[in-house]
């Protein structure tokens, strides 16, 4: 960075004839501002922001006077992607979007084209489909909530729950094959039936995770360091929090209980009894409570369904859809024909636009699908949780201490690959 | 979107079918969801309408986005901004659609809404969409200095070459404030 700070002597002033554009000057000193603040990078590169995030901020003391953040490290062209892939290839794209918990971009872009394409899938991939969806949102709170533990200086969290993490995606790795970028399901249904242990894996992780839940609170909530640290920093109110678009737990911090699962319910949402956690001020410990809290009722839901999934086909009956059974295509005629046009010309979605939103870890994922009848769609966009929350951010943290940034930073669950997707 | 009620739409559609007059708004139902296509001139007042009217009240912006229809659509009418409100009240959604050709600027809708502000940054940076009034109108995910607005159709997949990038990035060196 040029060094524009000439009073500890820099060799040439900026400003003069003699100064070469060319040459690079280490900074030693952070900049100062004309109004005596002074600014400081908290740089793409940092161990304390969660992905590759940038803050600049203004600093009179301690006390940030001015934050912004600057986005954009990450962006992948996921949208200008989806004109060119097929409604089965963009699944790889969601994968990489909250990149913590993949298995739940995954099923909330594909129920958006089955109900684009008004599918009706099958009652055992729906029941499948919602116990990995639960599972997934357990392994995206633990890493939010053990994380902002160690953000604190806390460590030992981490290392207690990060085994369970494990255990999930060992599950992952025999369903999918892949342990984080899992492009589970397709259009239409599952793309493989669950393996023989699968009931016996989950059901071991729901015996002990509850145990191992309770210690990582025991060392957390009742904390007297933890909770001055997080007591009552970076609160919103609802009405705020609102205007600024924000979903998910985040939301439910402050007061409103607003879950996609009970206003617009999907997969098997309407058949299980789950309670929604909800908050009073929107604080940082408000949101590790609720998080906490969803941890649980997510086992509850994955507790009423492996004793009850139902038996039948794993993909929807139309061909035109979904993949005939290999054993078919290789004997009969039409399956032959079927498998060959998907496979080469892709699934014919219909003409015209939908949009449609699921419950992601971080709140509402919604897919906008313009469709001119093809096997691309004409134009996809993702609504993003973290995007809408994260431009919050300055009002949140202005005005308070540099360690109270980063609480809030990483309170708010901000994952870069969907940040800016 | 799944789970809305035809009767609220109906009765939505009635309401806005009195106060605003068919040359600026054009309604109409699609997939279970209504759907107004407003005209530039009328859209901040449809907006706060929606957002403040006693039976309307749909107080959160869900999503803000474009769409481009080069050589589907008339140059007049390239490009669309697509607004997804949603009332807290009766959980009710409704979608809003504003016309604009290129170089056309529509009105902003962060005074309503405070959450439209990176959206809206997004959407000029993507597509080259300016909205009036917006407190910053800058690129928000595309380095400062990018050329050109890689949503549209006639910006290609690969790209159009960014050796300019490497050389500022390399030489100029100060940090835009």
């Amino acid at each position: 960075m040029a060094n524009t700070n000439h009073k500890n002597g820099a060799d040439k002033h900026p400003m003069g004839s003699d100064y070469s554009v060319k040459v690079q000057k280490l900074m030693n000193e952070a900049e100062y501002l004309e109004d005596g603040l002074m600014r400081l990078n908290l740089g793409p590169s940092h161990p304390a922001t969660h992905g590759i995030l940038q803050n600049i901020i203004d600093l009179e003391g301690e006390t940030i006077i001015r934050a912004r953040p600057v986005i954009g490290y990450v962006h992948r062209t996921f949208e200008k992607l989806g004109e060119k892939y097929t409604y089965n290839q963009f699944l790889n794209c969601t994968d990489r979007m909250n990149y913590v918990s993949s298995p739940m971009n995954n099923i909330a872009w594909i129920i958006a084209v089955e109900e684009m394409m008004g599918l009706k899938v099958p009652a055992r991939a729906q029941a499948v489909r919602t116990i990995i969806n639960e599972l997934s949102r357990i392994s995206d709170h633990i890493i939010c909530n053990s994380v902002l533990g160690v953000d604190l200086g806390a460590f030992t969290g981490l290392l207690y729950l990060y085994h369970y993490r494990e255990m999930f995606n060992t599950i992952l790795e025999k369903m999918t094959g892949a342990r984080l970028t899992t492009t589970f399901t397709r259009v239409g249904g599952l793309e493989m039936d669950i393996y023989d242990g699968f009931a016996k894996d989950v059901k071991e992780f729901l015996r002990e995770f509850p145990k191992i839940l309770k210690d990582f609170e025991g060392l957390l909530i009742h904390n007297r360091i933890f909770i001055d640290r997080t007591r009552g920093i970076g609160a919103i109110d609802t009405e705020t929090a609102l205007s600024y678009g924000y979903t998910g737990p985040n939301l439910r911090a402050t007061g409103y209980n607003y879950d996609v699962r009970k206003a617009y319910p999907y997969l098997m949402y309407d058949q299980v009894k789950f309670d929604i956690p909800v908050g009073t001020d929107g604080s940082v410990y408000d949101r590790f409570l609720v998080r906490n809290e969803e941890m649980y009722q997510s086992m509850k839901i994955v507790e009423q369904l492996i004793d009850n999934i139902p038996d039948g086909p794993i993909r929807v009956d139309d061909y035109h859809y979904a993949l005939p059974p290999k054993e078919d295509v290789y004997g009969k005629m039409e399956e032959l024909i079927y498998h060959f046009k998907i496979v080469m010309h892709g699934i014919q979605a219909p003409p015209g636009e939908y949009y449609s939103a699921a419950e992601v870890a971080n709140g509402e994922m919604g897919f906008y699908i313009v469709s001119d009848g093809g096997k691309s769609p004409y134009r996809v966009h993702v609504r993003r949780p973290c995007f809408w929350y994260y431009q919050s951010f300055p009002e949140l943290v202005e005005g308070g201490l540099i360690a109270d940034l980063v609480a809030i930073m990483s309170s708010l669950n901000v994952i870069a690959g969907e940040l800016d997707g | 979107m799944r789970g809305l009620k035809p009767e609220q739409n109906t009765k939505i559609w009635e309401k806005l079918g009195k106060k605003f007059p068919a040359s600026c708004l054009n309604i109409e139902e699609n997939r279970g969801i209504l759907v107004l296509n407003a005209d530039i001139s009328c859209s901040y007042d449809l907006m706060k309408y929606l957002k403040e009217d006693a039976e309307c009240r749909y107080n959160v912006l869900m999503d803000l986005t474009a769409v481009d229809y080069l050589n589907k659509r008339p140059a007049a009418e390239r490009f669309e901004v697509v607004y997804m409100l949603m009332s807290t009240e009766t959980m009710h959604r409704v979608r809003v659609k504003v016309k604009a050709g290129d170089g056309v600027k529509v009105p902003t809708v962060v005074t309503l809404w405070k959450g439209a502000n990176w959206p809206e940054r997004e959407v000029y940076d993507l597509f080259g969409i300016e909205f009036s009034g917006h407190p910053l109108m800058e690129r928000l995910i595309m380095p400062d200095e990018y050329r050109g607005h890689p949503l549209r159709k006639d910006f290609p997949l690969e790209g159009i070459g960014e050796d300019y990038l490497i050389e500022s990035i390399l030489l100029k060196g100060e940090m835009k404030k």
